[in-house]
């Protein structure tokens, strides 16, 4: 496998580098070459900004096809939390997971439920208070690699507790194996996704060896076909779903609501995501319990793979998880003692990753330093990106790495005249 | 081929009351530490001391400066501001005191934790101050220092 696997991909027939991409990812992972836009591997965090601003649909993410269901005898769909935002208030989701059965599945695990047992878990880990304050929120994979890369020294903070779609991978899969007596080879698992993040997670993920998803389905591939296989339903079943406050998790707030805590801060858009990290670095919110930091807006409902305008599904789940009081959950002692036994925490340790450093012998970093600030003061500061790359420090930072030469600038050749 | 420096000057003026521009200095020499490789702990001890040093010249005095000197083993920090001056250091030491004022606080700052913050980063703390003349606050955070 490759050494940096990326579900967003680039599909360059569709690009005619433009720099819109460039400009807005929020690691500066984005170079145009050739009138083409490219992306540093090392240093995407899978965030899917590219994909939400690119005019020309030519950033992509790699999904499974549902073909992939003929390789197991048995398999599981884990929809994901946010389609319970992507239709009307009056649909009935028992048709709507029926409908996703219809794809050829055999069985479905609604990940509210795994989120329910996580709330539980984390409730529990911030009343033994042994973390750094603020903890810091583990379900979104772009925030914990953007922490990886920009933050490490939070790396402490983030909550060592599995995201519900792993959970509820393992919990699914463990079911079925006992019910069905089946072999774990035989059984697929499936999560249908709004987020390149999390494809990234299931083949690279951090903090776990291996990932309990074998196969991952954009929401938006199949959205038609459970449209249309809920219309030919005659015969109605009924499936187990999360509390209203574990599908809350859908939206940004949605986990601090479900945890009853009143000293969170809640962020969403990569953005103020990192404002805020920069805060939380700077010591200003030793003081808050819980810090919950998701990369899309409005949070998962604001996945680029959903079909549902972020907002109206935002407001939808918000509707359908208000006022809950939090929840008793049945099986408590169950999950507390998965807990204890691993099975829901992360398996490895979050590395950082420093892909800023210049060299390792700090003198030669030094003398890399000063020429890059020579550099970048010989150069416009109009930030245009018509080099190709997202700023004119970005260029400066480029040439002394040996990426890009000082002629790509068009202004400055233009005032040598 | 550029020869080998020991060392690297970095220096900012910060303007009184200037709440827009204030912190940058501190963010930029985040970003420089990152480029050297430094710790990331480290990192964070200097940034949260620049930071805090940024805030009190920006809101207790008439403007100032602030230079850093980065070598090898280890980040100094000077900062020195225009004055006012501290009428009394032992109390503006302690945690919690400010005379930062309403405006000042209705902001979100002055909670009286900036030189108790700047100490506690710091492996070396020094500070001097005349009344109607200025503040003089020195401080050193080693690179390599196993903590």
């Amino acid at each position: 496998m490759d050494k940096y696997f990326h579900s967003v991909v680039l599909d360059k027939n569709n690009c005619n580098g433009c720099t819109n991409c460039m400009r807005r990812c929020p690691t500066e992972a984005i170079r145009i070459r050739d009138k083409k836009a490219m992306i540093i591997e090392e240093r995407c965090i899978d965030c899917g900004e590219c994909i939400k601003v690119c005019p020309y649909h030519a950033q992509n993410v790699l999904t499974d096809d549902l073909d992939k269901l003929n390789h197991f005898k048995f398999n599981i769909a884990i929809p994901s939390v946010t389609m319970h935002g992507q239709f009307t208030q009056s649909t009935n989701m028992n048709r709507i997971f029926q409908g996703i059965k219809k794809l050829g599945f055999d069985y479905i695990y609604d990940e509210g439920i795994a989120a329910d047992i996580v709330t539980y878990i984390i409730k529990e880990k911030i009343k033994e208070n042994d973390l750094p304050k603020p903890i810091i929120s583990s379900l979104c994979p772009a925030v914990v690699r953007l922490i990886q890369l920009n933050f490490p020294s939070l790396l402490d903070n983030i909550i060592k507790v599995e995201s519900p779609m792993e959970v509820a991978a393992r919990l699914a899969k463990e079911k079925v194996i006992k019910e069905y007596n089946l072999s774990p080879k035989e059984v697929g698992v499936f999560y249908l996704t709004p987020c390149p993040a999390k494809v990234t997670s299931t083949v690279r993920p951090v903090g776990l060896k291996h990932s309990y998803v074998d196969g991952v389905i954009s929401i938006k591939k199949v959205y038609g076909d459970i449209v249309r296989n809920e219309k030919t339903i005659t015969t109605e079943e009924e499936f187990e779903m999360g509390s209203p406050l574990g599908r809350g998790w859908a939206r940004v707030g949605g986990q601090s609501h479900a945890l009853g805590l009143n000293n969170y801060v809640a962020v969403d858009g990569i953005e103020n995501v990192i404002k805020v990290l920069e805060e939380i670095e700077l010591g200003k919110l030793d003081n808050i319990d819980y810090f919950e930091g998701l990369a899309c807006f409005g949070g998962c409902v604001g996945g680029p793979l959903n079909v549902e305008n972020p907002f109206i599904a935002k407001s939808r789940v918000r509707k359908l998880s208000e006022g809950d009081k939090a929840l008793e959950l049945k099986d408590k002692d169950i999950a507390m003692d998965m807990y204890k036994k691993g099975v829901l925490t992360l398996t490895k340790k979050i590395e950082p990753k420093s892909v800023m450093k210049l060299d390792s012998d700090i003198k030669k970093a030094m003398n890399m330093v000063e020429e890059i600030k020579k550099i970048n003061k010989k150069l416009p500061g109009l930030d245009c990106g018509s080099c190709g790359a997202p700023n004119c420090y970005a260029l400066a930072e480029d040439i002394v790495n040996g990426f890009a030469k000082i002629e790509n600038c068009i202004f400055r050749l233009n005032d040598e005249k | 081929m550029t020869k080998d420096s020991n060392s690297m000057k970095l220096n900012y003026d910060v303007d009184s009351n200037d709440f827009t521009r204030a912190g940058e200095a501190s963010s930029n020499i985040k970003k420089i530490l990152k480029q050297l490789g430094v710790a990331s702990k480290v990192i964070r001890k200097v940034s949260i001391a620049t930071y805090e040093a940024e805030m009190n010249i920006a809101i207790h005095s008439y403007g100032g400066k602030i230079n850093v000197e980065i070598t090898p083993k280890e980040v100094q920090i000077v900062v020195k501001d225009n004055g006012p001056g501290i009428k009394d250091v032992n109390l503006a030491m302690k945690e919690g005191y400010s005379t930062a004022t309403e405006r000042i606080r209705e902001l979100g700052f002055g909670a009286g934790m900036g030189l108790p913050n700047i100490k506690r980063c710091a492996d070396v703390f020094e500070l001097k101050s005349e009344e109607g003349k200025g503040t003089k606050v020195f401080i050193k955070i080693f690179l390599n220092k196993n903590t």
